[in-house]
C-alpha cells in the first residue's frame, strides 16, 4: 500500500480559479490562462490572429494578471521568449495563431530544441470540424513541428485543456527542458466546460527526465579523477539549467582542474575565476584547444561535444579517459565515447562527485593553459583589445562595454563574428549573463531575445551586440520595444559585410567575396522613427562616451559602431581539423 | 570495419496520435529507409508496439534506439539481430484459378511453400503464406510462369526472445497507472452544424 504522503505527492492539488471565486464553467480560452497562471506565468509573447481570437478575447479580462507583449512578428516573439527564460530560468510563453503566425515559429522552435531552451508554445487552429479541408489558415503544424518539438500535441476538446497544459509545462521545463507546442482548435477555445481547477503534473508514466544516478559510475569518475595528472573539464549549459553553478564551483575548487566552457556555458561560472581557462571550439581559446589533446581525464559536463566544440572527431582527446556527466542519456557516446557515462542530474551527481574526490591543486597543469594565455594574449588578444590603428576592433567595443558594466549586464548576441568576438571577451561575474543562438545559429535572435531577456531579469543591464547582417533580419522588433517601452541596449558592430561568411571566404575559398557585401540603411534614423535614441561612432576617441551615454540612457538606445571591414576572428581551428591544429592567424 | 546488417527496432509507446509520424522522421531525417514498419496493441492495454525493420551498422542502430527511447511517449526502444528474435510475415498470392486447377505442379509447389488458400473463385484464387522473407519471395518467383496477379507482403511482426523481465516490468506499469485513453477528432462530419467564421 502507498502510505498518504507518497500519494499526496503523485497527486498534487487542483488550483481554484485565479478570480478566487467558484467557477462552474470556463471556456477553453479561460482555461489556457487559469493554467498560465497557476503555473507562474507572468509574460506572454505573442501576435493575435483569427484562429486565436478567443484566447485574445480572453486575455483581455486578464490584463491584470498576465503582460502580453504584442511583438511584431512570431519568430520575434519566440526569440523574445527564449531570451525571457535564458535569463529567468523559467518557461517562456508564446501565442501565435494558425498558418504563417504558427509556420513564422518553427526557426525559434528548432532554435529551443538545439540549445535545450523550455518553452510553451500555443498556436491556435481552424475548428476542428475544417481540419484537413485547406481551411483559410490551416496548415498542419503539429506535423511540421514535430523535429523541433520536444512535445506537441493538438486539442479539439476544451476539456483536455487543463491536463494538456499541465503536462506541457512538465515536459518544456523538465528534464532536459526544450519547447512544447500545443496547438488548440478554435471550437475548443470557444467551447464552455466545467472547470475543475488546474493540477500541476508531476509525472508522465513514459517519461523519464532524469535518468537514476548509478553509484558505481560516481565512483569510478571519482577514482579516475583523483588518479589524473592533467584533468580537465568541458562545462556547458547544462550546470545552468540543472541551476548547479554552486555545485560545479565547489567540485572544481576542491579538484583544482581547469575548466572551460561552450558558447553556451559561458557565464555559469565567473569570467575572471582562477580556473575560468576560456573559451572551447573554433573560435575559442587556445589553451583549451591545444590541451584538449593532452590531459589524461577530460570531464564533460552538461555539453554535447558539437562539432564546432569538438573539430576533427577521430583527433579528438584520443589519449584522454572521459567521463560524460549528462542528464540525457542519449548525448552520451553520441560524438565521443565515454569511458564512465554519468548520467544523471548534475546537481545531483556533482555533489557525489566533490565528496569523493580529493583535494587537489594542479598548479603545473594550470600553468601550461596560462602559458598559452600569454601566446594568445601576444598573437591575438593584445591587438585586438589595444589596436594601434585606427580601425575600430569588435574586440575593443566589448572591453568598453565590460568596463563600464562591471560584468554585471546581461549580453544577447547575434550570429557570426560579432557573437565569437563577444563571447570571447565579454565578461560576466553571474550566471545566466550570456544568451545566444548556439546550436542553430540564427541571425536575427539577437533583437527579439534581448526584448524577453529584459523580461527575465528586468532589474539588470540588457546589452543586444549584433552585427549590420542579423539586425536587418529581425529589425521590426524595434517596434515591439517603442510601444513596450523596453529598456534595451543595441549595440550594432558594423562592418558592412556578412563578416563571418566573409572571412571563410577570404580564408577558403580564394577571397571570392560572394554576396556577403550588405547595405545597411541609417540605423540611427530608423531607431529614431522608432523614437529610439541614438548615435553612430567611428573614432576611437568616442568610444567610452558614447557607450557610457548608450548604458546610462533612460530607455533603449541604439549604438551603431563601425568596425574594421575585412577584420578576422581568430584563434580559429578550420572545419575538418583537429582542435589542437587551431591557428592563431 | 564493420559493416551494415539488418536489425528488428521494437518500440513500446503510448497510443496516440502522430506519434507514428514522430517515430517514422527520425529515420528519414537520418536518410535511413525503413525497410518494414508494423504498429499493433501488445499484450499489456493501451501499450502500443513498433516493429521496423532496417539495414544499418549496429553504432548508428543503437544511437538511434537512445533518440527514440528519449521521446516523451515512448516507454521503451530494443534492437536486436535476427538470431535474437523470432519473426514471421505474411503474403498473400492472387492467382488464376483455371491455371491452378489444370497444373498439378502448382498445387505441389504451394505445399512445398505451406501456402494456404484463402478464397477461391471461378476466376481466381487467393493465397497465403507465413514465414520468413526469403521463403514469401521465393513463392512469388514459382507463381509467376502461373500469371500471379497480385501480390502483397505485411511488415514484419517480431518477438524477442529474451523479453520475460521486460514483460513483468510492463505489466506491473500498466496496473500501477494505466494509460491514458486516444481523443480523437470527434467533428470532421458536424462540418453543417457549426458556425464559423
Amino acid at each position: 500500500m502507498t502510505n498518504a504522503t507518497t500519494l499526496e505527492a503523485k497527486t498534487p492539488k487542483a488550483i481554484p480559479h485565479s478570480s478566487g471565486k467558484q467557477v462552474d464553467e470556463v471556456t477553453g480560452s479561460q482555461a489556457v490562462l487559469e493554467a498560465f497562471i497557476a503555473e507562474g506565468v507572468d509574460t506572454i509573447f505573442g501576435y493575435p490572429g483569427g484562429a486565436i481570437m478567443p484566447i485574445y478575447d480572453a486575455l483581455y479580462d486578464y490584463h491584470d494578471r498576465l503582460k502580453h507583449i504584442l511583438v511584431r512578428h512570431e519568430q520575434g516573439g519566440i526569440h523574445a521568449a527564449q531570451g525571457y527564460a535564458r535569463t529567468s530560468g523559467r518557461t517562456g510563453v508564446v501565442f501565435a495563431t494558425s498558418g504563417p503566425g504558427a509556420t513564422n515559429l518553427v526557426t525559434g522552435l528548432a532554435d529551443a530544441m538545439i540549445d535545450s531552451t523550455p518553452l510553451v508554445c500555443i498556436t491556435g487552429q481552424v475548428f476542428a470540424h475544417l481540419l484537413g479541408t485547406d481551411a483559410f489558415q490551416e496548415t498542419d503544424v503539429v506535423n511540421i513541428t514535430t523535429p523541433v518539438t520536444k512535445w506537441n500535441y493538438q486539442v479539439t476538446d476544451a476539456t483536455e485543456i487543463p491536463s494538456v497544459l499541465a503536462k506541457a509545462f512538465y515536459i518544456a521545463g523538465s528534464g532536459r527542458p526544450g519547447p512544447v507546442l500545443i496547438d488548440i482548435t478554435k471550437n475548443a477555445q470557444l467551447q464552455k466546460f466545467a472547470y475543475q481547477g488546474y493540477t500541476p503534473c508531476k509525472h508522465i508514466r513514459s517519461y523519464r527526465p532524469k535518468p537514476i544516478v548509478r553509484k558505481e559510475y560516481v565512483e569510478e569518475a571519482a577514482k579516475l579523477i583523483n588518479a589524473a595528472e592533467k584533468p580537465f573539464i568541458l562545462f556547458g549549459q547544462g550546470v545552468i539549467l540543472g541551476k548547479a553553478e554552486k555545485e560545479f564551483k565547489a567540485f572544481i575548487e576542491k579538484t583544482g582542474i581547469p575548466s572551460a566552457w561552450t558558447v553556451l556555458g559561458l557565464s555559469a561560472l565567473p569570467t575572471d575565476h582562477p580556473l575560468n581557462v576560456g573559451m572551447l571550439g573554433m573560435h575559442g581559446n587556445y589553451g583549451p584547444n591545444v590541451l584538449t589533446n593532452e590531459c589524461d581525464v577530460l570531464i564533460a559536463i552538461g555539453m554535447r561535444f558539437d562539432d564546432r566544440v569538438t573539430g576533427r572527431l577521430d583527433k579528438y582527446a584520443k589519449q584522454a579517459k572521459v567521463i560524460h556527466l549528462d542528464i540525457d542519456p542519449s548525448e552520451i557516446d553520441k560524438n565521443v565515447k565515454s569511458t564512465v557515462p554519468l548520467w544523471g542530474d548534475c546537481k545531483e551527481t556533482l555533489p557525489m562527485l566533490t565528496q569523493l574526490v580529493e583535494k587537489k591543486e594542479h598548479k603545473e597543469w594550470l600553468a601550461k593553459f596560462n602559458e598559452y594565455t600569454r601566446q594568445e594574449v601576444e598573437a591575438v588578444i593584445h591587438d585586438e583589445l589595444n589596436p594601434t590603428s585606427e580601425i575600430l576592433t569588435m574586440g575593443e567595443v566589448i572591453k568598453t562595454v565590460n568596463e563600464l558594466t562591471n560584468g554585471d549586464a546581461v549580453i544577447v548576441t547575434d550570429v557570426g563574428q560579432h557573437q565569437m568576438v563577444a563571447c570571447r571577451y565579454a565578461k560576466f561575474n553571474q550566471s545566466k549573463s550570456n544568451v545566444t543562438s548556439g546550436g542553430l545559429g540564427t541571425m536575427g535572435f539577437a533583437l527579439p531575445a534581448a526584448i524577453g531577456a529584459k523580461f527575465g531579469a528586468p532589474e539588470r543591464t540588457v546589452v543586444a551586440v549584433i552585427g549590420d547582417g542579423g539586425f536587418q533580419m529581425t529589425l521590426q522588433e524595434l517596434g515591439t520595444i517603442m510601444q513596450s517601452e523596453v529598456n534595451v541596449k543595441i549595440l550594432i558592430l558594423n562592418n558592412r559585410f556578412l563578416g563571418m561568411v566573409r572571412q571563410w571566404q577570404q580564408l577558403f575559398h580564394d577571397k571570392r567575396y560572394s554576396f556577403v557585401d550588405i547595405q545597411s540603411p541609417d540605423f540611427v534614423m530608423l531607431a529614431k522613427s522608432y523614437g529610439i535614441a541614438g548615435k553612430s561612432i567611428d573614432q576611437r576617441t568616442d568610444l567610452k562616451t558614447a557607450v557610457t551615454e548608450m548604458i546610462n540612457h533612460n530607455g533603449s538606445f541604439l549604438l551603431e559602431v563601425m568596425v574594421g571591414k575585412e577584420n578576422n576572428v581568430f584563434p580559429m581551428v578550420p572545419q575538418g581539423c583537429s582542435v589542437s591544429e587551431i591557428r592563431l592567424k | 570495419m564493420s559493416t551494415k546488417q539488418e536489425f528488428t527496432i521494437t518500440v513500446y509507446t503510448e497510443n496516440q496520435i502522430g506519434l507514428l509520424n514522430r517515430i517514422a522522421i527520425m529515420f528519414s531525417r537520418r536518410k535511413i529507409n525503413i525497410e518494414s514498419l508494423n504498429t499493433s496493441p501488445s499484450e499489456v492495454d493501451s501499450v502500443h508496439r513498433f516493429t521496423i525493420v532496417i539495414n544499418e551498422f549496429e553504432e548508428v542502430v543503437k544511437k538511434l534506439v537512445r533518440q527514440i527511447e528519449k521521446q516523451v511517449e515512448v516507454l521503451k526502444a530494443y534492437y536486436n539481430t535476427e538470431d535474437e528474435i523470432v519473426w514471421q510475415e505474411m503474403a498473400l498470392y492472387k492467382v488464376p484459378t483455371d491455371i491452378i486447377a489444370e497444373k498439378v505442379k502448382v498445387e505441389r509447389l504451394l505445399h512445398q511453400y505451406g501456402a494456404r488458400a484463402v478464397v477461391i473463385r471461378k476466376d481466381y484464387t487467393v493465397f497465403e503464406t507465413t514465414g520468413h522473407r526469403e521463403e514469401l519471395e521465393g513463392l512469388i518467383k514459382a507463381l509467376e510462369p502461373y500469371g500471379l496477379i497480385e501480390f502483397v507482403r505485411s511488415a514484419r511482426i517480431a518477438i524477442i526472445k529474451a523479453s520475460k523481465g521486460f514483460h513483468e516490468k510492463l505489466k506491473e506499469f500498466e496496473e500501477h497507472e494505466p494509460g491514458e485513453e486516444v481523443i480523437e477528432n470527434e467533428f470532421l462530419d458536424k462540418q453543417d452544424e457549426v458556425f464559423t467564421m
